[in-house]
């Protein structure tokens, strides 16, 4: 291994004539404000800028070690499906894209399904990882959102959904477009059972997926700065031959026109959804004890105040 | 009077010659007569040939077909006492989507279709059967109605998909189509969709989470179109083709993979060739589906149309 390449910063590197290529595992650079930060930084930092507040994409499995209390989950796997049931080609095979994905992310598909607790709040969380074919919605996304809510239908629990998606998987045709309706079905029987279902829209959240189940949910939870909506800003463009507004299908274009609840970042995400959950279920926080009621607040008819010191009441 | 297909230059010209023919009037009429029937005999064959073996592209030329029945053309054949409804009482009326109460074969129904629109004008008002939010809303809305009151639904899908715009985004295109989606599969009416053109994805998808779903012979459905498609697996814009050919978007094919319960054959030549016929028979078919589909209890209905849309995706090709 050559410890030049590996472990001296950019700058040195390139005064000493290293190359052009930043060794990937150790400085990241911003593609909002392409300042360079320390690969612990990013860590420490959720992958959050700590110049410009840009929310970096995340895999799926360090979604759910941010979501869950502890970091601490376990995985479910969804049944196998077929692949490419098309056997789809186009420039490259289908099978071997997906092969590719596989190899790269150590994931079967797009989404991972695992079960653990939030704030102290049993739930199951499915995320999509877009660094497989784009986190795009086939088949065994469908079957694996089905998945998540069985479970979280069985467990009595809530359903969290992290979508960050291109949209349908164009490989599997027709089929992932009926993982639109099938998906739906899956929340519906989250919703039948009459338990909460909550997404967590993070960039991208676009096409067949936006228009299916992350579009549904009880409460829509948006992530700074992700890109949501039906349409390709691309194909817009071309529509309509005009420049696109300022800060369009943006989060908070979003919240500004009503299709969210609340725009949270990273870091408070884990108490906004257990705020949001315990409020749902009408749940005492764990930690909260109630404030004695002296007799002379018993005799004016005062109102103890309830707060959770532990929590701050902001969104 | 006809507009051709590249495919059907041939045809083109045999009927050019007949127009021809008939246009000279003088001594030997009989003959010209009898030229015609011969000429119309050579037609009718090359018809059956070309179009018993569509490619998946040109069928998606058939579909597109600005001479294709429309939507309206349907409920205007199909529907009595059709009475249109407006609006999604809380923006707009989008003439995309068409929709209304009416009699189909005497009994009362909710009638929902993408519009195309026909001629210049007619295109431009009804937005080339491309939807906003407000087209979707309004098909929620009717839906909701028969459901209320327990009219079977019939839906009418020839869309490109939905309306890309800045104005549809900002009213949350993504939003109405999945609750759209959503409206469907909840119902506990019968629905049946037909597809008669251009089943363009979300925007189709939005009106077809049916009970039964019927598909013209040449119509397509696909997730993408093959344009796009090619535009984004191909990187070339000419592999229209081979991106039609990749996606399975026939009805055979469709059928094969479970998406759709039957093909409802068109007359020779497609549908836009004698649209009388073809609309006859989307009638008599959808007639069939409803009455399979009727005295089922409203809870079976939801029942089995979400079984049936959960198996989506188990069958591969063989
Ligand atoms: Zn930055």
């Amino acid at each position: 291994m050559n410890w030049l390449k590996n472990f001296v910063r950019p700058k040195l590197q390139k005064l000493v004539g290293g190359g052009k290529d930043i060794p990937e595992n150790l400085w990241h650079k911003c593609p909002e404000c392409t300042q360079m930060i320390f690969h612990r930084d990013l860590d420490k930092n959720l992958h959050v800028c700590h110049h410009c507040g840009h929310h970096m994409r995340i895999s799926a499995q360090k979604r759910l070690e941010m979501l869950f209390d502890d970091g601490a989950f376990q995985k479910v796997e969804a049944a196998p499906t077929v692949e490419d049931p098309l056997k789809f080609r186009d420039r490259r095979k289908y099978t071997d894209r997906l092969k590719e994905s596989r190899t790269k992310t150590g994931n079967n598909d797009a989404l991972i399904v695992a079960h653990g607790k939030i704030s102290g709040i049993g739930v199951v969380v499915a995320a999509l990882d877009f660094s497989f074919m784009g986190g795009s919605m086939g088949v065994a996304v469908g079957e694996g959102l089905l998945t998540a809510a069985r479970l979280a239908v069985v467990q009595d629990s809530a359903l969290i959904v992290v979508p960050s998606s291109g949209g349908a998987r164009m490989q599997e045709g027709i089929y992932s477009l009926m993982q639109l309706p099938r998906s739906i079905i899956a929340v519906e029987e989250v919703r039948d059972a009459g338990l909460p279902y909550i997404v967590i829209l993070a960039d991208p959240t676009t096409g067949g997926v936006s228009a299916s189940f992350a579009m549904l949910g009880d409460i829509a939870i948006a992530e700074p700065g992700a890109v949501i909506g039906f349409a390709g800003a691309r194909v817009i463009e071309q529509t309509i031959r005009e420049t696109l507004p300022e800060g369009f299908q943006r989060s908070e274009y979003l919240y500004e026109h009503g299709m969210v609840d609340m725009v949270v970042h990273r870091a408070e995400l884990r108490d906004a959804l257990g705020r949001v959950l315990s409020l749902l279920k009408n749940q005492t926080p764990a930690a909260h004890v109630l404030p004695m009621l002296d007799a002379d607040a018993k005799g004016t008819g005062g109102v103890p105040n309830i707060h959770n010191p532990g929590k701050p009441d902001k969104g | 009077m006809h507009s051709y297909l590249d495919f059907e230059k041939p045809i083109a010209e045999l009927e050019g010659k007949i127009e021809e023919l008939r246009h000279l009037t003088g001594s030997a009429e009989i003959n010209i007569a009898e030229e015609v029937s011969k000429l119309q005999g050579k037609i009718d064959k090359l018809l059956v040939q070309a179009y018993s073996k569509l490619t998946p592209w040109q069928k998606t030329q058939v579909a597109r077909h600005h001479d294709r029945p429309h939507a309206l053309e349907y409920v205007t054949a199909l529907i009595d006492d059709f009475t249109p409804l407006a609006g999604d009482r809380q923006f707009a009326e989008d003439s995309a989507v068409i929709g209304g109460l009416g009699r189909f074969k005497g009994n009362s129904v909710v009638v929902l279709g993408h519009e195309k629109g026909s001629g210049t004008e007619g295109r431009l008002k009804h937005n080339f059967g491309m939807a906003r939010p407000e087209g979707y809303r309004k098909a929620q809305r009717l839906m909701m109605l028969a459901d209320r009151f327990a009219l079977p639904v019939i839906t009418l899908i020839d869309t490109p998909g939905a309306y890309p715009g800045v104005d549809a985004e900002a009213r949350g295109q993504a939003e109405a189509i999945a609750r759209s989606i959503e409206t469907c599969v909840g119902l506990r009416v019968p629905i049946v969709s037909v597809i008669i053109g251009e089943g363009g994805s979300g925007g189709a998808m939005a009106l077809a989470a049916a009970n039964t779903i019927l598909m013209q012979e040449h119509a397509i459905y696909s997730v993408i179109s093959p344009e796009g498609c090619a535009s984004i697996l191909w990187r070339d814009s000419e592999k229209n083709e081979d991106a039609a050919n990749a996606l399975k978007l026939t009805a055979d094919d469709l059928l094969e993979l479970g998406v759709i319960d039957k093909i409802i054959s068109e007359p020779i030549g497609g549908a836009h060739r004698n649209k009388q016929a073809a609309i006859a028979t989307v009638g008599t078919t959808i007639e069939d589906a409803l009455a399979e589909l009727s005295g089922i209890d409203g809870s079976i209905l939801k029942t089995r149309r979400r079984e049936k849309f959960l198996e989506m995706g188990s069958k591969g090709l063989s």
